[in-house]
């Protein structure tokens, strides 16, 4: 049908300019020398002052990384990364707090504006001495921890979590406050070793977000960061670690865009959550970095290892994405269910346009007794798309009376992009159940029909049917993540329909 | 007014309507009715503007405008409304966001302001009541696990809601129990006035009982044969389309 060429050219022409936060911001920037080698990793550890172990620890990542290869298993393609021309360190250079909006470096407060971040956030953000005490009328306060390349500009709401108990900083600065808590954590969930990309974060992590509940805290607000890539060719190697003490409960949010660049960027981030007894982590990402343009170049390379140990009885990690942005996504939020009784979540929607790739999903490891997992996903693909879910239910021979569901669901739009599910099951224990589904279905022409004889156009007609599609992870996400998250699913499908 | 003229049109190739000449005037509600297959779903998607569905010659206007220039959201919100014959299924999509954003769209389309999620609840849940809908079809899927006459009161609901000038209702009586095809009735009546008219395909003289049309068309081969007042359908119902077609 003609009909197909045409709006897959439209597709084409709306992508390419699309992308709505595609923009650069010029700070002064600290760079360390491109490159990767021991030196820059002592240098990124002397910059943030760190204690002897860490450098350590950094190194014996560093020396593990040098030895792995780049895994080729996913089904991703990409050209080969250079990994000695890259910066690994840059800071924008006014982190200090201001005492106005006005002594902000006003190409932040762009960024921010760009962002569609309210002023008083952007006040928040920005590190406004004073700005945060008191949360906005009205809404459910969120707390954010803005990681402007490569170092949290600010950290808020920080006197309202202090009363509780709770940590909520940068990781550095956890380093410098906290240092028995991160040596205590740190590399327990994700080991330095652990793969590629997680070895060559531990080496060269900058910043990232560190949360300690303690024991028995509800956390009272959502904690947040907003991640944004900035500076040229400075790869991101964000490291969060959250540690929810026995009965504590926090929801954590991570959101992010990036500006329109020329060259990938390979941005490989390390997610570490532990939960106690008793203890409930859920974690949610809303991620929109560039995708590159309609022919695929330019956008970002997302190799992110995340993964939650339930250390303890009853404990709970629940993982929900919306993954619409990046190149290439490579990432399987993991839930390793120690504890017995333990619960893991997985809620995923994934949606690849154009020349975008992801190969994603989750691992579910069931060690404790009675452990519990669900994993719904839905896969959207236009375009030239190529979507994969690739997940590992593993049942050990101690999990007795585990459970598994697993439900993945594909929605293709046009004839050019593709769909693949690939579920491993290592099942070793006789009394586990584990049950898996599978669908893979188009935009009907007359759904598409039906929605336009009521007087949707055809954008809103595919944004409200692939809504109707994620509805099961959607209603996952916190009320404020699944208002932003709707609209990108719209845009990044504009006029995807064939 | 609606007024179609030497309308052809081709599906995959094959011609289905045949140079149908049709006119609607405002405040009037005109029934359609043939045998099966003689093209009258096709002409209402020819006339709402599905995608397969190709006009070869002919013209069709409503109140001037020619709608087979613009698009089928376009049409929607010139006031032309379709309830369809199968009626779709949204899986995931509740009905009152359906509803709500079409609402939107269409009022948007004519300038008018959009109707808050409370502004709409109190429409919906009072349109809702006057067909004797259970409230929480408004939070299931559109038409998902509906029975089919759910559906067909679904798609009523929708054009109380939508308050289209043209509205084409496709054997919206077919499935209906014998009360609800009162109630969808008296919900199509209710809507008559000089600035609504209406298109009703029908096989049954049954439902133009309740619904008393001004006109009745008998489409064969994609060709209206004869038109009349009421009068013809009793005509059909006792002797067959053979025969009128051969009367004519
Ligand atoms: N997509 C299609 N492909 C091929 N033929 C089609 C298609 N759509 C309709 N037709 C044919 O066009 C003719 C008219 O169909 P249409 O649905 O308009 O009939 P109808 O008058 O509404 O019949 P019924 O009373 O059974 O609803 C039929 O012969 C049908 O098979
Ligand atoms: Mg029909």
């Amino acid at each position: 049908m003609p009909a197909v060429t045409e709006t897959i050219e439209a597709v084409q022409s709306v992508t390419e300019s699309g992308y709505k936060w595609g923009f650069e911001t010029d700070i002064e920037m600290e760079f360390a020398p491109k490159g990767l080698n021991e030196d820059i990793v002592r240098f990124i550890s002397a910059k943030k002052n760190e204690p002897e172990w860490l450098l350590e620890w950094r190194l014996r990542a560093f020396a593990a990384w040098k030895a792995m290869e780049e895994p080729t298993w996913a089904a991703v393609k990409y050209p080969p990364i250079d990994y000695q021309d890259a910066y690994y360190y840059a800071a924008p250079k006014h982190t200090k707090g201001p005492k106005s909006l006005d002594e902000v470096d006003p190409e932040l407060l762009k960024t921010y504006a760009k962002l569609g971040i309210p002023l008083r956030e952007q006040e928040i953000l920005a590190g406004v001495e004073g700005a945060g005490s008191t949360p906005a009328e009205g809404r459910m306060p969120v707390a954010v921890d803005a990681v402007f390349d490569s170092v949290s500009v600010a950290t808020t709401f920080k006197d309202r979590l202090e009363k509780e108990g709770i940590i909520f900083c940068s990781i550095s600065e956890a380093v410098q406050k906290h240092p028995e808590l991160v040596r205590k954590y740190l590399g327990t969930v994700v080991p330095q070793g652990d793969n590629f990309f997680a070895a060559l974060n531990s080496a060269v992590f900058t910043d990232g977000s560190f949360v300690y509940i303690p024991k028995g805290v509800r956390c009272p607000m959502e904690l947040s960061t907003y991640f944004r890539i900035n500076a040229k060719s400075t790869g991101q190697f964000e490291r969060t670690l959250i540690i929810a003490d026995a009965g504590s409960h926090v929801s954590y949010l991570e959101g992010c865009t990036a500006p329109m660049r020329d060259e990938n960027q390979l941005h490989a981030a390390v997610v570490e959550l532990v939960a106690m007894d008793d203890a409930t982590i859920k974690y949610s990402t809303v991620q929109n970095w560039y995708p590159g343009d309609a022919e695929g170049k330019g956008g970002i390379y997302n190799f992110v290892t995340k993964r939650g140990a339930c250390r303890g009885a009853r404990s709970k990690i629940s993982w929900t994405q919306v993954e619409t942005g990046s190149a290439i996504t490579w990432k399987y939020p993991s839930c390793i269910l120690q504890g017995a009784d333990s619960v893991g979540e997985f809620y995923s929607v994934a949606i690849t346009n154009n020349y975008q790739q992801a190969d994603t999903g989750t691992k579910m490891f069931h060690i404790g007794p009675r452990t519990t997992s669900t994993i719904v996903s839905k896969g959207i693909s236009a375009g030239h798309g190529q979507n994969t879910y690739r997940g590992l239910v593993r049942i050990g021979a101690k999990a007795t009376g585990a459970r598994n569901f697993t439900q993945c669901d594909s929605l293709l739009i046009g004839d050019l992009c593709g769909a693949h599910t690939v579920p491993y099951i290592e099942n070793r224990c006789m009394s586990a159940k584990v049950e898996h589904e599978a669908t893979t279905s188009r935009i009907a022409e007359d759904q598409l029909f039906y929605c336009r004889q009521r007087g949707l156009t055809e954008e809103e007609a595919v944004g409200l049917i692939v809504n109707g599609f994620c509805r099961e992870v959607l209603k996952e996400l916190p009320m404020e993540f699944a208002v932003e998250a709707q609209k990108l699913l719209q845009i990044s499908l504009e006029g995807s329909v064939g | 007014m609606l007024r179609i003229e030497g309308l052809t049109a081709e599906v995959e190739g094959k011609p289905i309507l045949n140079g149908v000449d049709l006119e609607v005037p405002s405040g009037e509600v005109h029934a359609i009715m043939g045998p099966n297959g003689s093209g009258k779903s096709t002409l209402s998607y020819v006339l709402a503007g599905r995608e397969g569905y190709v006009v070869t010659g002919g013209s069709a206007t409503f109140n001037g405008v020619d709608i087979l220039a613009i698009e089928p959201e376009e049409r929607a919100a010139a006031g032309l409304f379709l309830a369809f014959q199968y009626p779709v299924e949204l899986p995931g999509v509740g009905n009152a966001t359906f509803l709500r954003t079409a609402l939107n769209a269409q009022r948007r389309a004519k300038g008018e302001s959009e109707l808050d999620a409370m502004q709409f609840l109190k429409l919906a849940r009072e349109r809702m009541k006057a067909l004797s809908m259970p409230e929480d079809m408004l939070k299931r899927g559109v038409n998902v696990g509906f029975s089919g006459g759910e559906k067909k009161r679904n798609e009523i609901l929708q054009m109380a809601m939508l308050k289209p000038a043209l509205a084409i209702l496709d054997e919206t009586d077919s499935g209906l129990d014998i009360d609800a095809l009162k109630i969808v009735s008296d919900g199509v009546n209710a809507m008559r006035g000089p600035d609504f008219s209406a298109l009703v395909i029908t096989h049954y003289q049954r439902l133009l009982d309740y619904i008393v049309p001004d006109r009745v068309h008998v489409l064969i081969s994609g060709r209206i044969v004869r038109s009349g007042g009421p009068e013809l359908a009793q005509e059909l119902e006792a002797q067959g389309y053979a025969a009128v077609q051969a009367a004519a």
